[in-house]
């Protein structure tokens, strides 16, 4: 025993319970020779610790090195305090009965020692699919309430047989309060199903669905937050009749590979993408698809990228061990509707797209998209954050009050607020539908309740029309702050970076409502989280049908050949307008001069969709942004050319960008027979140049020289990247998404600072 | 000589004025009451419960493909007073006349009513004449009132749905709205289009003596179809679903509206109705609707649900659930 002795007390914030957290506690100090004790408290653990002071430190070195792998740290106090003169090392009770504002842990992949009992024939687990343990398995999806314990999940239906509860209640075991714990004799289990619902009599049901997939069958395959549809991906006929029932024409189908030898088959990865698709998040990566594979082409027609994701579940491996080159995994939801998680939902749901399903008696409580993200301009760019990620909060810079956001209408997610927390849900979905609807005030209430959150504010967009916007409005008894849509953009951007501003803000994206109730999206502004001004904007033109001019791009482009002082009888010439009827374009001339349902915008998003119309991509689109994205994708990277642009300081007001020499080019280039591909290039390269100027020049009338990217528009890699290098280069501080989308789905934190802001002052 | 125009002395009630009333009003609406020239009308109402609605026309243009101004302000008001289920008896008519309005145009506009007025079955019994400077209204404007009995037994009233109703569309939508709309504008279409002006009274009447028990009757006029029925599942509490596929629109009024960009069931109709009886009488409803020469196209659109009062929504033709709601204003687009 070493003379000197001192005592610690270390309180330990962040998702630090049901997930091994105190285990580890009491080995790491068992190996430093420590005594003391660990207990759970309102905010994660309180320990206190005796012993040597070197060892006391080594021991508090160590502790964020070897924490486990879902434990997420957000802050460590010490404090020393009188040596009590513990004889051991301790796990105690926990402290108080409030533990709510404890973290949840997001759902996770298997580990690779669940993996390694699964595999092993001697193993009780052997080929046991719901395998899991502290480090791994479900945690948000199957919570109902708090404080997380068994009770309160969807595993309270299955007791524990003795050998799981003897696990569960070992310290020195990886299972040792593993809430989801189970076993084949005493925990949920998977049934085939045909469509009508009747169990398939088999041997193994897993066994069976693979080789219903490889026999060109649909199958809807319940997982960790909803089921999948799944279909082999080699298989043409499969693929497409799936693309048919769903209703879903073109957006990309999800792929799941057994491991990376397969993806690295079909796809480029870099390093950093390995580790994005290895992460134990697991989210769907997109990869740009190598030149000749297998995959059927409608897996992901017209487009350089597949959306690929490794086995997440033990059930995926089961399956996967089939062979396949891969599996299409995609939501089980008719496009646009949120995913079924319920089995009796998804029979009734499912009926028209799925043959078959493998359903199993685990419920989900609350649904969880398969998130989305890309690696770009050095980083890891969420697309959908959604499993794996939520409940993880953003950690802002400031307390909040507590807040609920409402988000937008379209990739909606909520956020809710607690402290130097934001709690960003996952992904809810366009709310155009009633069932999405119903999602929206159910993940509401689900988080309301698991995050033990009583908003004091609510906010929401400008938009009156939108779902969300509706909602705030309905509760009523609550004060409700409106933030502008690119204001929202611009503030969600901040917070994740934990800044306050100002900001020089570049808010490019398809469409949100402006102050001035014209459509905005090429928005220039100077902002900090409480109030902003709209530095510059593209200078507005028609949308001749209004939201038809956001499906059917043609009409942005007559709308921008227009403001360009193109006449209809110069249309001649283009050939995009050849399949359009003459009698069409003549009245939507006639809609744009009579103002006639054609609401001004300016938004950089639709000018994306007049350039791609114009340079022949397509007339029509089946999803928001397809026109915009295409146009990137083909861009050449050897033209470095660009186009005019003229933007004048008139004194007052916004600065009003002038598009017509941009589009002026455009023509030039076509009539020329320029290629799409060099005129794509030459438009991106015109942007970056011009909104790189027009910072330099706020940067010097405002003495501002940091910059925020943000908005659906900066998804576009090149625009991202080559705006991000130029301004780097110009010596600004660049601020972009890293935690949150930089489209709709990262609204809702904007919105939730911004009001937080508003209430202060 | 009679002037071509209309002068500010029209309105003086003086000898010209006079020959006005005379001249064109007395003719076309041609009845013992009006003739009396009081200051009101003096009319023998059978006891009971009365309807009584009022509305003002000032429709730009003031004649249309289908029809007018005129016909407009007695088919408006004749409707509004047989959507209570009433039968429309009595109206009143009030013009407010721009100076140097036309004369051959203001008989037009009476001729039409006068001829509205015998169609809907309905007399018109008192009635006033403005005229303005010229700018102070554009050409004309038309007010109209009336009222009706309501039979006993009868109570109809957009509060009166119950889950369990089938909602039933007297026909085609959108067709008044988008000919107004591309009639002012002047915009280049070859298709002709109509509005659907006509007065459901009769068809009314019809329905009730089915003895069926009907719940709401209501003309889906400004805001069209998809705010009517946000009202009624307001008014309801009701959740009401429509399907898409069953939603009656001719193709040449779709396709007006697809290359303008408005959702049809938001465009307003002048010559619908929508019917809310319990599901196991609709189609005997359904039936005395289509015998109307107004019906033909009549379909049962959809039916009221218990679950989520207050809304509507739509079944999409791929089989999910689009959230049909009222519009503030403007249609300005959601999507980013
Ligand atoms: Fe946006
Ligand atoms: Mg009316
Ligand atoms: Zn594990
Ligand atoms: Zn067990």
């Amino acid at each position: 025993m070493t003379a000197a002795t001192s005592a610690k007390r270390l309180e330990i914030n962040g998702i630090v319970q049901g997930v091994g957290f105190r285990p580890f506690i009491y080995q790491l100090a068992n190996r430093y020779g420590l005594k003391g004790e660990v207990a759970n408290t309102a905010t994660g653990v309180t320990l206190v610790l005796e012993g040597p002071p070197d060892r006391i430190q080594q021991f508090t070195d160590d502790l964020p090195h070897r924490k486990p792998p879902l434990a997420h740290i957000v802050e460590i106090t010490e404090e020393s305090q009188a040596v009590t003169g513990f004889d051991a090392f301790s796990i105690v009770k926990s402290r108080g009965s409030a533990t709510r504002q404890t973290l949840i842990s997001p759902d996770v992949r298997v580990c690779d020692d669940c993996l390694a009992e699964m595999r092993d024939p001697n193993d009780r687990r052997f080929g046991y699919p719901f395998i899991n343990c502290t480090n791994c398995g479900p945690r948000y999806t199957i919570i109902d309430d708090i404080p997380y314990d068994r009770p309160k999940t969807s595993m309270r239906h299955f007791t524990m047989c003795p050998r799981c509860q003897a696990e569960y209640d070992d310290p020195e075991n990886r299972r040792f309060h593993a809430q989801p714990n189970a076993c084949p004799v005493c925990g949920p289990r998977v049934t085939l199903c045909d469509g009508q619902g009747q169990a398939v009599k088999t041997d193994d049901p897993i066994v069976e669905t693979a080789n219903r997939i490889k026999a060109g069958r649909i199958v809807a395959v319940k997982g960790l937050g909803g089921f999948h549809l799944a279909v082999d991906a080699t298989n043409a006929r499969a693929v497409e009749r799936l693309r048919r029932r769903k209703h879903r024409e073109e957006k990309p189908l999800a792929l799941m590979c057994a491991d990376m030898r397969q993806i690295r088959a079909i796809a480029h990865v870099s390093e950093a993408e390995e580790e994005l698709l290895c992460s134990i998040q697991r989210p769907i990566v997109l990869l740009e698809k190598k030149a000749a594979t297998p995959i059927a082409e409608a897996v992901s027609p017209r487009n350089r990228y597949f959306g690929i994701m490794l086995p997440y579940t033990p059930l995926h491996y089961l399956l996967l061990d089939a062979g396949f080159d891969a599996l299409v995994m995609t939501s089980a939801n008719l496009s646009e509707e949120p995913i079924a998680i319920d089995n009796e939902e998804a029979l009734a749901r499912l009926a028209d797209i799925a043959d078959d399903y493998l359903v199993h008696d685990r419920d989900i409580y609350l649904r969880s998209d398969d998130s989305i993200v890309r690696h770009a301009a050095g980083h890891m760019r969420p697309i959908r954050r959604s499993r794996g990620y939520v409940p993880i909060p953003v950690f802002l810079r400031d307390e909040l009050p507590p807040i609920l956001a409402c988000g937008a209408e379209l990739k909606n997610t909520v956020c809710l607020t607690r402290g130097r927390q934001a709690f960003v849900s996952q992904h809810i979905g366009d709310l155009e539908n009633q069932a999405t609807e119903d999602f929206f005030r159910l993940t509401v209430n689900h988080l309301k309740r698991i995050l033990d959150i009583e908003p004091k504010a609510v906010a929401c967009d400008l938009h009156p029309d939108y779902m969300s916007t509706r909602y705030a409005r309905e509760l009523g008894n609550i004060p409700i702050v409106e933030v502008q849509h690119h204001h929202a953009h611009i503030a969600a951007c901040l917070a994740e970076n934990q800044v306050d501003g100002p900001v020089i803000g570049l808010a490019f994206d398809g469409t949100g409502l402006g102050t001035d109730n014209t459509i905005w999206g090429g928005e220039v502004l100077v902002a900090d989280c409480r109030e902003f001004t709209r530095a510059a904007h593209l200078v507005p033109v028609p949308m001749p049908g209004s939201t038809a001019a956001i499906r059917e791009p043609w009409r942005m482009a007559l709308g921008y050949l227009r403001a360009a002082g193109v006449a209809a009888v110069d249309l001649s010439g283009l050939s995009f307008l050849k399949q359009i009827d003459q009698q069409q374009i003549a009245v939507l001339f006639q809609m744009m001069d009579k103002g006639i349902n054609s609401p001004l915008t300016s938004s950089l998003g639709r000018l994306f969709d007049a350039i791609a119309a114009m340079v022949g991509m397509r007339n029509n689109v089946a999803f928001e942004g397809q026109a915009a994205m295409e146009l990137e994708m083909i861009a050449d990277d050897s033209v470095s050319g660009d186009y005019d642009f003229s933007w004048k300081e008139t004194g007052i007001g916004s600065i009003p960008i002038n598009t017509t020499s941009i589009i002026q080019g455009v023509v030039d280039d076509l009539k020329s027979g320029c290629a799409p591909s060099t005129i794509s290039a030459r438009f991106h390269n015109t942007l970056i140049r011009l909104f790189h100027d027009l910072c330099c020049h706020l940067r010097t009338s405002t003495g501002i020289d940091r910059v925020a990217l943000s908005g659906g528009v900066f998804q576009n890699n090149r625009l991202l990247t080559g705006m991000g290098a130029v301004l780097e280069k110009s010596g600004f501080d660049l601020l972009t998404h890293r935690l949150v989308p930089t489209n709709d789905g990262g609204i809702s934190l904007g919105q939730a600072v911004v009001a937080a802001a508003n209430m202060n002052g | 000589m009679k002037p071509d125009k209309i002068l500010l002395d029209h309105g003086s009630g003086g000898k010209i004025s006079h020959s006005l009333t005379a001249d064109l009003l007395l003719p076309a609406f041609d009845n013992p009451a009006l003739a009396m020239l009081d200051d009101g009308a003096d009319l023998n109402l059978v006891g009971g419960r009365i309807a009584f609605s009022t509305d003002t026309y000032v429709v730009d243009p003031i004649f249309f493909p289908g029809g007018g101004i005129g016909d407009l302000a007695i088919n408006g008001t004749v409707n509004d007073v047989a959507m209570c289920g009433a039968r429309p008896l009595y109206l009143s008519v009030g013009m407010i006349i721009e100076e140097g309005f036309p004369m051959a145009d203001l008989e037009k506009v009476i001729r039409q009513m006068g001829q509205a007025a015998k169609a809907a079955d309905v007399t018109v019994v008192t009635g006033d004449t403005k005229v303005v400077p010229k700018g102070a209204a554009d050409k004309i404007y038309i007010n109209t009132a009336g009222i009706g009995v309501i039979p006993e037994r009868i109570h109809v009233s957009g509060g009166n749905a119950r889950p369990g109703d089938a909602v039933i569309l007297s026909g085609t939508m959108a067709d008044h709205g988008m000919t107004i709309l591309t009639q002012r504008e002047g915009l280049a279409f070859e298709s002709g289009v109509q509005s659907d002006s006509a007065p459901l009274n009769h068809m009314v009447a019809d329905i009730l003596e089915t003895g069926c028990d009907v719940h709401v009757l209501r003309d889906p006029t400004r805001g069209g179809v998809g705010t009517t029925l946000n009202e009624i599942a307001l008014a309801s509490r009701v959740g009401i679903r429509i399907h898409e596929d069953r939603l009656p629109i001719r193709p040449e009024v779709a396709g007006i509206c697809d290359l303008l960009g408005f959702d049809p069931l938001y465009v307003a109709n002048e010559g619908k109705l929508l019917a809310f009886v319990p599901v196991d009488q609709a189609e005997t409803v359904l039936a005395v609707i289509k015998k109307s020469p107004y019906g033909r196209e009549a379909r049962i659109i959809g039916e009221t649900v218990e679950d989520r009062p207050g809304r509507v929504f739509m079944k999409t033709r791929i089989g999910g659930e689009r959230i049909v709601d009222m519009l503030t204003g403007e249609q300005l687009p959601r999507i980013c």
